[in-house]
Parts: structure tokens; sequence; C-alpha cells
């Protein structure tokens, strides 16, 4: 199935959203507008001519200095017509990209890596956090703008301190708690 | 007992915990035995490999990308040098191809006799890991030969092999060819019968094939749920559509499925093998003739000033890529692998980007193991075959 074929089914099928084939030297790529994104996808999976049943990868490439920065790549399969599908969404620094984990359950770890990497915010993701960095980093390290080598101070936290009185009371209170019922 | 007042418990599973196969953490809200709630928390094994990559040469990212899945380095290596040479538009000689596939299936009889014997010591039949790991240093002694390094070859490259075949290589791997059937059979001996075995796998961590595939588990889970999808028969590379060989499959879903099927599957291995073996001459081509990207013949360089320059070039500058972005998958031992890359014309990657198997098993762990016994977790995640180096790169 070649772009212009896709094409032509989504935009029959989705009112609202812009299409526009891209070249590619491995399979049939697509780009396609944020607006209108997750029916997009919906009509992906659910169109029998389509039938991208399989989420197979949701990565980004940062292309800075140039706007909008971002193209957000998601890899679609479907083992039922043997095809495979690259729908990319170009992203701005300040934009976000609508949630495709109603569509593919997949979605839900490889956008918050996306995220983790790169910061660009997914709309509607139940459970946005970091998922390879800890909680408390700052910056995202596969933006291009992010040094590859940093030297950094170790984070640490003041220890937890409490007084022996303290200690005695919680002790007193976790018994009393364990033996109420 | 009516009216005793009962509360669920969190236990934290991991990240240093022997059966999860490295560092992987799981939360866990129990209620007595039964998982109510699990959270799987991953990233302690991140070293950033794709950001460094994007400082390397083309070539230089080979060994990089083969620390990813450490168990399947020279699968993870195939999916990138598939996706450069795509970019490159090279195409290789039939040896090559050969000896690629010979060499994948070898990594994945390799990574498939680790995990049956971890996953079968985790389950309790400890001995199983002495029987495996005594059939994989035979493997690991080929990828010695060929490469003079056991775990990570860095054989593939861009181009090519990285040199020819030494010798005494079909010997080798014709020996070790005869000898894995039997030791399979072994394997299936001591487990497929085995009343404990089969009492701890059956009816655990079930999974439904559209489950399977909305998770994104393309590959063995998938294939044990009923899916018959596999790259090497759906988007045949290095041409696998010349192979007699059959995809196992299984409809149940559960952890003895999976085994059952990865199992199949190292058989189909040694077939596919055996083919490749029979093809493969001693002594031929072991690249393309692309002078941009494989260095001239050594008696060249010592006599001809344009192949001690070419030569020099692709050591000291290397080569370049057309523009544009690839996506060439493969079968790998954990499932579908591929490595997407994007090219600004340069001599280094711009983007390099692996397809995670294990971090798409690990995201979907939770849902199989939730409502079962805090026993099966170790069942479940040994039969995802997760592999940390690959989910947190």
């Amino acid at each position: 199935m070649d772009a212009a074929a896709v094409i032509d089914a989504l935009t029959r099928l989705v009112p609202g959203a812009t299409y526009e084939a891209a070249p590619s030297v491995d399979f049939t790529t697509v780009y396609t507008s944020a607006a209108g994104f997750d029916e997009t996808c919906r009509v992906l999976r659910d169109a029998p001519e389509l039938a991208f049943d399989v989420l197979i990868e949701v990565t980004a490439a940062d292309y800075f200095p140039r706007a909008p920065r971002f193209e957000v790549v998601y890899h679609l399969l479907s083992t039922r017509n043997r095809a495979r599908l690259r729908v990319k969404v170009r992203a701005g620094a300040a934009d976000t990209v609508p949630t495709v984990y109603g569509v593919w359950r997949s979605a839900g770890w490889l956008e918050r890596e996306v995220y983790d990497m790169f910061g660009i915010v997914f709309d509607g993701h139940p459970d946005l956090r970091r998922l390879l960095m800890p909680d408390d980093w700052e910056g995202h390290p596969a933006r291009k703008d992010y040094p590859v080598q940093i030297r950094k101070d170790a984070q640490t936290y003041a220890p937890l301190e409490i007084t022996e009185e303290e200690f005695r009371a919680n002790l007193e209170r976790d018994r009393v708690g364990r033996t109420k019922h | 007992m009516a009216g005793l007042r009962t509360e669920t418990m969190t236990v934290n599973m991991g990240p240093q915990h022997p059966s999860t196969h490295g560092v992987l953490r799981l939360v866990l809200e129990l209620d007595g035995e039964t998982v109510v709630k699990a959270d799987s928390t991953i990233g302690y094994l991140h070293t950033g490999i794709e950001k460094t990559a994007e400082q390397k040469k083309w070539q230089q990212v080979i060994p990089l990308v083969e620390r990813m899945d450490y168990i399947g380095a020279q699968s993870n290596s195939l999916a990138y040098v598939l996706s450069v040479e795509k970019l490159l538009g090279l195409e290789m000689p039939q040896r090559v191809r050969d000896i690629r596939v010979l060499l994948a299936e070898l990594q994945r009889l390799s990574s498939h006799i680790f995990w049956i014997g971890t996953h079968a010591m985790e389950i309790g039949a400890v001995s199983m890991l002495f029987y495996a790991l005594r059939e994989r240093e035979l493997l690991l002694n080929i990828n010695e030969l060929i490469a003079g390094f056991r775990f990570f070859p860095s054989y593939m490259r861009v181009g090519g092999l990285r040199e020819d075949l030494p010798r005494g290589f079909h010997d080798t791997v014709n020996a070790f060819l005869e000898r894995i059937p039997g030791k399979i059979d072994e394997f299936e001996g001591l487990l497929t019968k085995n009343d404990m075995f089969t009492r701890r796998t059956q009816d655990v961590g079930v999974i439904t094939r559209d489950e399977a595939l909305t998770w994104g588990l393309v590959g063995p889970i998938a294939r044990a749920a009923g899916s018959d999808y596999d790259v090497r028969k759906y988007f045949p590379y290095c041409g696998y559509e010349t192979y007699d060989f059959n995809v196992p499959t299984a409809s149940e879903g559960d952890v003895f499925a999976r085994y059952r099927v990865r199992m199949a599957e190292m058989r189909e291995s040694v077939k596919i093998a055996k083919q490749a073996i029979g093809r493969i001459s001693p002594t031929g081509a072991w690249g393309c003739d692309d002078p941009r990207v494989v260095p001239p013949p050594k008696d060249k360089v010592y006599t001809e000033m344009e192949a001690l320059i070419q030569h020099f070039l692709i050591y000291s500058q290397g080569f370049t890529v057309p523009a544009g972005e690839a996506f060439v998958p493969v079968e790998g031992p954990r499932g579908e692998h591929g490595v997407y890359i994007v090219s600004d014309g340069t001599n280094r990657p711009w983007r390099v980007k692996m397809r995670a198997p294990s971090l798409l098993a690990c995201q979907a762990l939770p849902t199989l193991i939730e409502g079962g016994m805090i026993a099966d977790i170790i069942a479940v995640i040994g039969s995802l075959d997760v592999v940390m180096g690959d989910c947190d790169r």
C-alpha cells in the first residue's frame, strides 16, 4: 500500500485532519497533523483496508535548531494485511501531541519514554511520568541541545532525623495500632 | 473468622532480586499470597546508549547496539547493519546473507538455551541451568572462533562482515548442530512432562492473542497465544524466504505455551542453521564491493596509492550515509528487533533508536500477574524472557 492509497483512505474517513506523503527508502511514510490524530489512529486500527493492529514503536527525533524541532514517529504493523506504515507528527517545543494509549496499549510506556527523553507532552496520557531517568532528573537527555557529558554534583537529601522521644512515640503508636482489632 | 480486620501489604521486589533477570523492580500490593496490584519500575540499567551512538561514526555504533540486548547480541547488530545498508542502498553477496542467517539462528539458540536454563532454575529445576550453560558454552566458543570475543563479537559490519570465516569454522558448527538436537530432547525430557514444572506453568500468566498484539508483544509471546506473526515469514530479510522452516505456535497463551513455542523454535533454528552452513563455502566474499564502505584488500593497500587513500579515509573519517531514515526489523530471540536510524547525510548518525521487546514485556507484566499468586510472578517473568539491558538501554 503506497502513501497515496493510505492518504486517500484516511482523508475519506477522517474529516478535519491533513496528510502529506513523505519520502522513504523502506516502507510507506505519512506526515499527519496533531489535530484529529487520535481519530486518525482509530481509523488506522479499525478500517479493514488498513487494519494496523500493532503499534511497534513510538519514538521521536530532534531536528534542533530547525522549527518545528521534533518529529514524533509511530511505526505500525498490520498482521492481517502484512503491511507496515510510518506515521509522523511534527511538534514544536511548546506543542503537545494527543496520546494513542486509547488505541494501542503499547503506547503507554513508549510515550512515557519519549516524554522522558525529549520532553514532548502527550495530551490525555493517563500516567505521563519519567520512565528511564530518575524522577528528579533535570532536562531531557535525548535533546540535541542537552550536553553529552556533564559534571553534576551528586544529589543528596537531608537525612531523616527524629528525636529519641519521637522514635519511641512512633513505636508505641504502631504497637497500639496493630493490637487494636 | 468473621469480623477479622484484613489489610493489603505492599512489598518491594527487586531491583536486586536474583529472579528479576537483572534490575527489574516490582512494587506489589499483596492480599495474603494473592497479587492485587503490581507496578513495574525500570531504568536502573539505563546507560544512554542511544545518546552515545549519536557521537560515534556509523561503524562504531555496532559494539554499542550489541550491548543493549546482551543475551541476543548479534540480533541487535544485524538489525542495525540492515537499517544502515538500506539507507546506503547496499546489496550483500549471497554468501554474506547466508552467514548472517546462520549467525542469527545460532544467536537465537544461544539466547533460548540461556533462557531455558534460567527460567527452569527459577521455577526450581536448578540442574537445568548447568545443562543449558554447558551447551551455550559451545556457542560462545563459536563466537570466540569468529571474532575472538565471546559475548559481543561485533562480527556484523555495515557492508558485510568483519573478515572471512576462520579455518575450522564449518567443522565446529557442524559438530554443534549434530550434538544439540539430542540435548534439546534431553531438556524436554526433563521438563515437558515433569509434574512440578507443568503445574507451575500451566494456566499461569495467560494472555490472549489480541491482548498480546495491542501490548506490542510480537514474537514468541504472541505466537504462544495464537498469532503466527514472524518477521522472517512476513517480511523476509537476508533471504529467509529461501529456507525451509516452520513457525511454531500455540493457542493457550500461558507460561507453558511460551515454553513449548521456544523449545520448538530451537529445533527450527537448528533446521535453518543446517541449511545455511550447507550453503556457505569455506572461503569467499565476506563483504560487498562498495568502495565507500568496505576497505580495499590489504595487498592493494600496500601497492596502490588510491587503495591506500581509501583505506585511510574509511578508518579515519568513516563513511557518510545519505540523509533519510530507515527501520528494518529482524526476528530476534525476544521478538521483533529493529533499529530506527536517522541520518543527516554525515559520517555520524543523527538518531539511533532500538525497538526493545523487553520494554514492552515489562510494561505488560502487571496485567499478567495481577490476580495471580506471588510465586507465579517468577514463572511469568521468566517466560517473558526479559533482558534488562534491552529494556533500559
